[in-house]
């Protein structure tokens, strides 16, 4: 009978811990890594190959270098980012109440720089910035991507919405036209993705270097000819909220790389 | 300062032959692209790379391990992953240097049981 009880317990274990381990097996969705080389995969998977982790350790060295007239470190209010940092980068963009706005995790870095380190804000694709945010990403490696259910950014996700599904530039797509009615095809030498923002800041081959999600979403608007949203605009932000809304519960794949 | 990413065994068996990766931070400009303004970007690579080991009680610039001429063609923040066998314990010298009186110096140290 003891025996029994054991085993059962031992099985309602089981179920409950593969429930929670067990992706959703009919989630269709696919991470852009899931469309690239195999070469490039593996330069994603180990991280000694992976060309953005010198983002990320230059981010860690970063973490702890006071700056500004407040004489802080991000350290000095956050401590220990393993913990502090952990599922930040998968939340954001959230609604920044002292702001009124929704902010991306690059906005939230620089909202801190300003009002606790009493520092300058960094420009957009700063190398700082990019080295911080990928460390700060660095901790929600894994995560599922989890945006906040806060109803003050449905307003916001559903223009980033609007956006998506709006035609723009000389071409005349939106960004549905390619990466939902055409995502798995070819358009020149790589796969178009299902644009799930799985892994920013990514290192893009192309780019030889680090970029945030913005300067992604920039680059396919001159693609098509479109005059592009500037950095940090509510439009890009919008966007970005949408884009996450989108992923929720995909992994956080950052920092990856993308071809 | 370059950042590095050096992966390389700090210990080792006699006679075994152990990998070596090293990634830098260099953005490879090749002189052959103009920036968005239309102006030329002055090229800057990294030109010779090499890999030396001292042994234990040895003193000067050790013995040349590996090394690397880079050219316009190589991508930015080269990696160079290459093989060594372990002879005995001492440190290896990873040196890079390029345009610009780029030099950039990283040490590892081995120890050979």
């Amino acid at each position: 009978m003891n025996a029994f009880k054991v085993a059962l317990a031992a099985s309602l274990l089981t179920a409950a811990s593969l429930s929670i381990a067990q992706p959703n097996v009919l989630d269709v969705r696919r991470s852009g890594f899931d469309f690239m080389q195999p070469s490039t995969q593996a330069l994603q998977r180990d991280d000694t190959q992976n060309p953005a982790m010198l983002w990320v350790k230059e981010g860690e060295a970063l973490w702890k270098k006071a700056e500004g007239a407040a004489g802080k470190s991000c350290a000095s209010c956050h401590a220990d980012p393993k913990t502090s940092m952990k599922g930040v980068a998968a939340r954001y963009p959230a609604y920044a109440s002292a702001l009124k706005q929704i902010v991306n995790l690059q906005g939230q870095i620089n909202t801190c720089r300003t009002t606790r380190m009493q520092a300058p804000p960094l420009a957009p694709e700063h190398q700082t910035l990019l080295s911080l945010e990928s460390f700060v990403a660095m901790q929600s490696r894994g995560l599922a991507i989890a945006p906040p259910a806060d109803e003050r950014m449905a307003a916001a996700r559903a223009r980033g919405e609007a956006l998506f599904n709006q035609r723009i530039g000389q071409i005349d797509l939106s960004c549905r036209d390619c990466h939902v009615s055409n995502a798995g095809r070819a358009l020149a030498g790589n796969k178009i993705p299902e644009a799930h923002p799985t892994g920013y800041p990514i290192y893009r081959l192309e780019w030889q270097t680090v970029g945030s999600l913005q300067r992604r979403l920039r680059n396919c608007m001159v693609g098509v000819r479109a005059e592009p949203y500037a950095f940090g605009s509510n439009e890009l932000v919008a966007i970005e909220a949408y884009l996450a809304q989108r992923a929720a519960g995909m992994r956080l794949e950052s920092p990856a790389v993308r071809p | 300062m370059a950042r590095t990413l050096i992966t390389v065994p700090t210990t080792a068996r006699e006679g075994e032959v152990i990998e070596l990766r090293v990634l830098i931070q260099h953005p490879m400009e090749t002189g052959y692209r103009r920036s968005s303004d239309g102006d030329m970007l002055a090229r800057d690579l990294i030109r010779h790379f090499s890999c030396r080991f001292v042994a234990v009680g040895k003193s000067g610039e050790g013995e040349l391990v590996f090394a690397a001429t880079l050219h316009a063609a190589i991508a930015a923040n080269p990696l160079l992953l290459f093989h060594a066998r372990a002879t005995g314990s001492g440190s290896f010298v990873f040196t890079w240097t390029g345009d610009n009186g780029f030099a950039h110096t990283e040490r590892s140290s081995l120890s050979v049981r």
